[in-house]
């Protein structure tokens, strides 16, 4: 979602680096970049000066200017304002009190409030194991009690039943007493989304707001908001007290100024973002995190949970042996396209990495995208077992046979093949350094099946060690510093570094 | 009509406009406008959505304005804003194009497409009040088949304005819904399909193509089909609302735009850099969520209320 902030930062960024020294005017000129970088991303007006102010404020200091690397500096100062924005660390919900502790959801109309409820119930009766009640107290928006009735139902958590001609407040007291009764841990109440001007809906809010007593008051908003947001968030607050705001539709391309100016005007933290269409699409927030993605610092924290929480140990320990024993066989290359569909597919992993934005731009435009790796996948079911441990079984007539059964040609199933053997020479070589180089590789072996020829100009589908310099560079050169000796749990890895 | 249509949208748009205002206040009495000031009525169009690029070239306008009149007397905040509401009327004029205006087919097509929460299945209950009134059966198709009670949302629509409504499985094939709609208007002799689409964003390419497929399986019935392919597009949306409009007109060639949540703080602003960019016809504004709470886009009025004027 930050991407096209992250490029433009990056640009502006790419002139202060180079210089040795930074004059006042030279950052100013760059801040005026940032500003309007940070304008079009949808930051609020008065943040985006605020930002401006603070990061001038310390970065014409004497610090910066005695500093060998002033323009890194700067960098880091952007990072920390940034983080000091978004404010810092994750923050949990407060439910854990006297059930049943009450959420009420707040929202203007379409901002994902329905939705995120079902999220919400799914997440905390999975991740924090709480007994969790839904209760609709929309009663304008045709359909939304059933919506939330069917979300119920996919989450497999209980529902209000609905009663027709029943106010929102008589609702909200039916469902207090229902989840009560039925020892309810947390019970979550979608409101109707209203606009802000709307008096009568506004005191409406307001009533609930004061016979729930919720212990967790949450906005939910759009990501792709203008300007507005500031206004939604102002008003809200000012007639209801939120305690924290979920960030919806942040899988879009909307370059995330809101995420960046709720927190300031609120003074709530952001304490989740919709990341998909599907109930299991909602994470928490990690503002240092959001920080690293603008500034092109990738989000390697996330990776590596992700990873972790995909890869079982087993599963890991186990390619790990293979690998170093150099016995890397098509059983191994679908299990790991496997794993990298459940991390999110190329692109959910890619948005993580550091440095990589170019990278995923050029994927895109060369049509390179998940769809490649289906077919990889494709290919190998449509090996026999045999030929899946012993590559060597594979003359014309199988391949042909092969290239039928999955949809594709000949030369792909012999681009998949030279990709396995190159992968399995190099999966020898690196298996004993583990981590998230053999990672890498492995990512890079997929990259180049694409099928554009413009991205992959040379025939070895394997990425090879002038590909891993390509990549080095665009990380800024220091790859191996970032990620030396931190590998990714699951791959061979002890445990994830923080980077902090 | 039209005042209503005014009143509301000078309500929602009042918070935007004082705004504007304001910044316009700063400058009232002075005979010469410095660059602060003028910063300072760019920063606020910013403020409205405007975009930086559209605001900056207003702010110009208004500078150069200020230097013509100087010669004579002293700005008044009138002549501020009547410049502000002239130069965005300029943008706005060639776009505003009715949506009920020609139909040459029967049954004609109309599909709605947009981001998730934009306010689709709304706007088809209101085209639908619309035909009702202008004595036009309609068939909605409930293509959203995604979507938890999107089916039974567009029911109720269709329940109040005795529109019919053709609808699949949970996770069907929202083309087959959209094809089945068309046959059905031509076997009833219908007038209108309004095809209401699943919401998704725009940077999600499967769900681009199944958009894309719609529009093919439908012109297999009729080659002009759909005829009108309008996005529905959020009031509050910032400068991401240029990516969606590009996105979805290169995947299904637009036809036109409604411009939905107009009825609160939010400014809709970002409609003048769209119209200056894309060039794409604005049919009507969201103002409500009532029946008949879809108007007309009206250039003129639009430009005055964002501008803080009264309409002429």
């Amino acid at each position: 979602m930050f991407e096209n902030l992250t490029d433009k930062l990056g640009n502006v960024f790419k002139g202060l680096t180079k210089r040795g020294s930074l004059s006042e005017s030279d950052v100013d000129s760059a801040l005026q970049e940032v500003r309007l970088a940070l304008l079009e991303a949808d930051v609020a007006l008065p943040v985006v000066k605020d930002f401006i102010t603070k990061v001038r404020d310390r970065a014409v200091g004497e610090e910066v200017l005695r500093s060998i690397t002033p323009g890194q500096q700067v960098i880091k100062i952007v990072n920390d304002v940034l983080i000091e924005i978004l404010g810092s660390g994750e923050s949990e919900l407060t439910i854990d009190h006297s059930p049943p502790a009450v959420i009420l959801l707040v929202g203007l109309q379409g901002s994902g409030k329905t939705t995120t409820a079902g999220k919400l119930a799914l997440h905390l009766k999975s991740k924090k194991r709480k007994k969790v009640m839904l209760a609709s107290l929309d009663i304008y928006r045709p359909a939304a009690r059933e919506q939330l009735r069917i979300l119920g139902e996919q989450a497999e958590v209980s529902v209000l039943p609905e009663i027709d001609g029943e106010s929102p407040a008589n609702i909200a007291k039916r469902a207090m007493a229902a989840a009560k009764i039925q020892a309810i841990d947390v019970l979550i109440l979608d409101t109707a989304g209203r606009t802000t001007l709307d008096a009568i809906m506004m005191s409406e809010a307001k009533e609930i707001f004061s016979l729930s007593k919720p212990s967790e008051t949450l906005l939910v908003a759009d990501a792709m908001t203008g300007q507005d947001a500031v206004q939604t968030a102002k008003a809200f607050s000012d007639i209801i007290k939120i305690s924290g705001v979920i960030l919806t539709r942040s899988d879009g391309d909307a370059r995330g100024g809101a995420a960046l100016s709720m927190k300031a005007v609120t003074g709530c933290p952001i304490k989740f973002v919709g990341v998909s269409e599907k109930l299991d699409g909602l994470e928490p927030f990690y503002p240092e995190r959001a920080a690293g993605r603008i500034l092109d610092m990738g989000d390697v924290v996330s990776l590596v949970e992700k990873a972790a929480e995909t890869i079982a140990e087993e599963d890991a320990a186990h390619m790990m042996k293979r690998m170093s024993q150099g016995s890397f066989d098509m059983n191994d290359m679908l299990k790991q396209i496997g794993q990298l569909k459940k991390m999110g597919g190329l692109g959910g992993i890619m948005s993580m990495l550091p440095g990589i934005g170019k990278l995923q731009k050029q994927m895109a435009a060369n049509n390179f995208n998940d769809k490649a790796i289906s077919k990889q996948e494709a290919i190998i079911y449509s090996m026999t077992k045999q030929e899946r441990i012993n590559v060597g079984l594979l003359n014309a007539s199988r391949r042909k046979r092969i290239s039928f059964g999955s949809g594709s040609s000949v030369s792909e199933v012999n681009r998949l093949v030279k990709q396995q053997q190159d992968m399995a020479r190099m999966m020898k070589k690196m298996g004993k350094m583990g981590g998230l180089k053999s990672m890498m590789s492995s990512l890079g072996g997929s990259i180049s099946s694409s099928e554009n020829p413009s991205f992959n100009k040379e025939e070895t589908p394997i990425m090879d060690a002038g590909k891993m310099a390509e990549i080095q560079k665009l990380m800024g050169g220091n790859m191996s510093n970032r990620f030396g000796g931190m590998g990714l749990p699951g791959l061979g890895g002890k445990s994830s570094k923080k980077r902090r | 009509m039209a005042l209503n249509w005014f009143k509301k949208l000078k309500n929602g748009l009042s918070k935007s406009a004082s705004k504007v205002d304001n910044a316009i206040s700063s400058i009232t009495g002075k005979k010469t406008v410095d660059k602060e000031e003028l910063d300072n009525i760019e920063d606020h169009l910013i403020l409205a959505d405007l975009g930086v690029e559209v605001a900056s070239r207003i702010t110009k306008r208004i500078k150069e304005q200020k230097f013509e009149l100087n010669e004579k007397k002293e700005i008044t905040k009138l002549d501020i804003s009547e410049t502000l509401a002239s130069e965005i009327e300029k943008i706005l004029l060639p776009c505003e194009s009715n949506i009920f205006d020609k139909f040459k087919s029967k049954p004609h097509v109309i599909l709605l497409a947009g981001v998730n929460g934009s306010g689709k299945t709304t706007t088809a209950g209101k085209i639908a009040e619309k035909f009702r009134l202008d004595n036009k059966t309609v068939v909605l198709a409930a293509a959203d088949t995604f979507r938890a009670a999107a089916v039974a949302q567009l029911k109720t629509w269709a329940d109040r304005t005795g529109a019919k409504i053709v609808s699949g499985l949970d996770g069907g094939d929202s083309a087959a819904v959209a094809y089945k709609a068309v046959e059905k208007a031509k076997n009833e002799n219908i007038d209108i399909v309004i095809i209401d689409t699943a919401g998704r964003l725009q940077n999600k390419k499967d769900l681009m193509e199944e958009l894309t497929k719609t529009c093919r399986v439908v012109s297999k019935l009729d080659p002009d089909a759909p005829h009108q392919k309008i996005v529905v597009l959020d009031g509050t949306v910032g400068q991401n609302a240029h990516s969606q409009l590009k996105i979805f007109n290169d995947s299904i060639g637009l036809t036109g735009m409604i411009i939905t949540k107009l009825d609160g703080s939010a400014k809709g602003g970002v409609v003048v850099s769209l119209a200056e960019k894309f060039k794409i016809p604005i049919h009507a504004v969201g103002v409500g969520e009532g029946l008949d709470d879809l108007q007309d886009f009206k250039a003129v009025s639009f430009s005055r209320a964002l501008a803080g004027l009264d309409e002429l």
